[in-house]
């Protein structure tokens, strides 16, 4: 067993290269997701009912689909209609919309739960649409979403794991192909597990930070 | 894509719900009980189930079945791809579960517990007739949630072997060299699962919220 260990240790660059894929994607996908949201959020509040019902639709239809089936779908699916995208591509863009929905729906919430009299005295004070959002609604909203999205990102990091059928050279990619080379099954993946329970609890602790930001605030 | 095609991908429609079901069934009573012995501050096992929650909700399905299928014939223990399914989803679900029940156990009041103690209730009936029903209710929306999510990571178990939706539908889209039909019927038969249970969970929630309005 230590031998495993052994054979894991000297293979530790690709590990971390794994780890290191793992982690790009997730912050990349978690960057693009809240932006997206952000132009989803506005939508699902809009008072026109097309523009609403539309991104209530894709925000639904989103979460009603198992994510694996997503990435194939962008993956094997997505040339028959004319885009072709190679497992980088397919996997950044499947990962970023699919979670775009959950993020839209998550800034929904926190900004419905938002207090109403802060926003009114902006817009008594004659704040342009733009200004109302960057200084009146955003800090609280991120404030207030922060640990939610701090879930939402650990649930990316766990999702990416997935991207491995696409061949994507992630974490737990990297761990099969070090159990396949040396059958080293239980060293190598337990180490994987070992580096994403690391990664969340790291996303963990930033959340504390942000939580303790919060508070001070209030 | 022919009409067998299109029973192939029910043929593992009902994998994958028989599975989730199992799931979610072995998850539940587990998921319950490391949630009493982490409320019940029992030593060593408390510390043990934090720790076994905390590593399992921060590892993706995916390593975690590999693992299981992989190293688990390693050490001498022999396992197919349907039993390692089961345990990996056991093992995540009820790690989910066990936050839920906790999360109810905790804000489970007190006074209550005390009074069934001062008519004489002994700890298995107090648990039974007045904790169980009231977390039962408390728990419900997120329990359901949990179960939805579970249906959501079940394509996983097809990296194995098991032929669920997702793994017919694979073949399917393999064999014909048209991927996107099979896969839009696999989404067709995913979503009303799905939506089901999130529709039941917003249901449950809503008739609580009424229900308390009422009282």
């Amino acid at each position: 067993m230590i031998r495993d260990f052994g054979i894991v240790w000297t293979e530790r660059g690709l590990l971390l290269n794994g780890l290191a894929n793992t982690a790009i994607l997730s912050l990349v996908s978690v960057v693009g997701a809240l932006l997206l949201g952000f132009v989803l959020t506005p939508a699902l509040m809009s008072k026109k009912p097309a523009v609403s019902r539309a991104a209530r639709a894709f925000v639904d239809g989103m979460r009603c689909i198992p994510f694996l089936l997503f990435a194939y779908i962008v993956y094997y699916g997505f040339p028959s209609i004319g885009i072709n995208l190679d497992n980088w591509g397919a996997g950044l863009l499947a990962l970023t919309i699919y979670n775009a929905a959950y993020m839209a729906e998550i800034l929904r919430g926190a900004w419905a739960a938002l207090p109403r009299d802060e926003i009114e005295a902006g817009v008594a004070f004659g704040f342009s649409e733009l200004r109302l959002f960057r200084r009146i609604i955003l800090p609280p909203l991120v404030l207030s979403a922060g640990p939610v999205i701090g879930n939402q990102l650990i649930q990316i990091i766990k999702d990416s794991a997935f991207l491995t059928i696409i061949a994507l050279p992630e974490l737990t990619h990297a761990a099969s192909s070090i159990q396949s080379r040396y059958y080293v099954p239980f060293a190598a993946f337990i180490t994987a597990v070992a580096l994403y329970w690391g990664l969340c609890l790291i996303v963990e602790a930033g959340v504390n930070v942000l939580r303790q930001l919060a508070d001070a605030r209030r | 894509m022919s009409g067998g095609d299109i029973a192939a991908i029910l043929g593992g429609a009902v994998v994958t719900v028989t599975l989730s079901l199992i799931g979610i069934l072995i998850g539940l009573p587990i998921g319950l009980g490391f949630a009493l012995l982490r409320w019940a501050n029992a030593p060593i096992a408390a510390p043990t189930v934090t720790v076994y929650v905390s590593i399992l909700r921060a590892t993706p399905l995916v390593t975690l079945l590999l693992l299981l299928f992989f190293a688990l014939p390693n050490i001498g223990v022999p396992i197919n791809p349907i039993s390692a399914a089961i345990i990996a989803l056991v093992m995540n679900t009820s790690a989910f579960n066990c936050e839920v029940w906790r999360a109810a156990l905790m804000s489970f009041p007190k006074d209550q517990y005390e009074a069934a103690q001062s008519v004489g209730m002994g700890a298995s009936l107090r648990f039974r007739r007045i904790v169980l029903p009231q977390i039962v209710r408390v728990s419900l929306p997120g329990l359901v949630n949990e179960m939805s999510l579970l249906i959501k990571v079940t394509p996983v178990l097809a990296v194995v072997g098991v032929v669920d939706i997702t793994r017919a539908a694979v073949r399917i889209g393999a064999e014909t060299y048209e991927p996107l039909p099979p896969f839009l019927v696999a989404v067709s038969i995913y979503a009303p699962i799905v939506f089901a249970l999130v529709s039941l969970q917003r249901w449950i929630e809503r008739r609580q919220v009424a229900a308390e309005a009422a009282a």
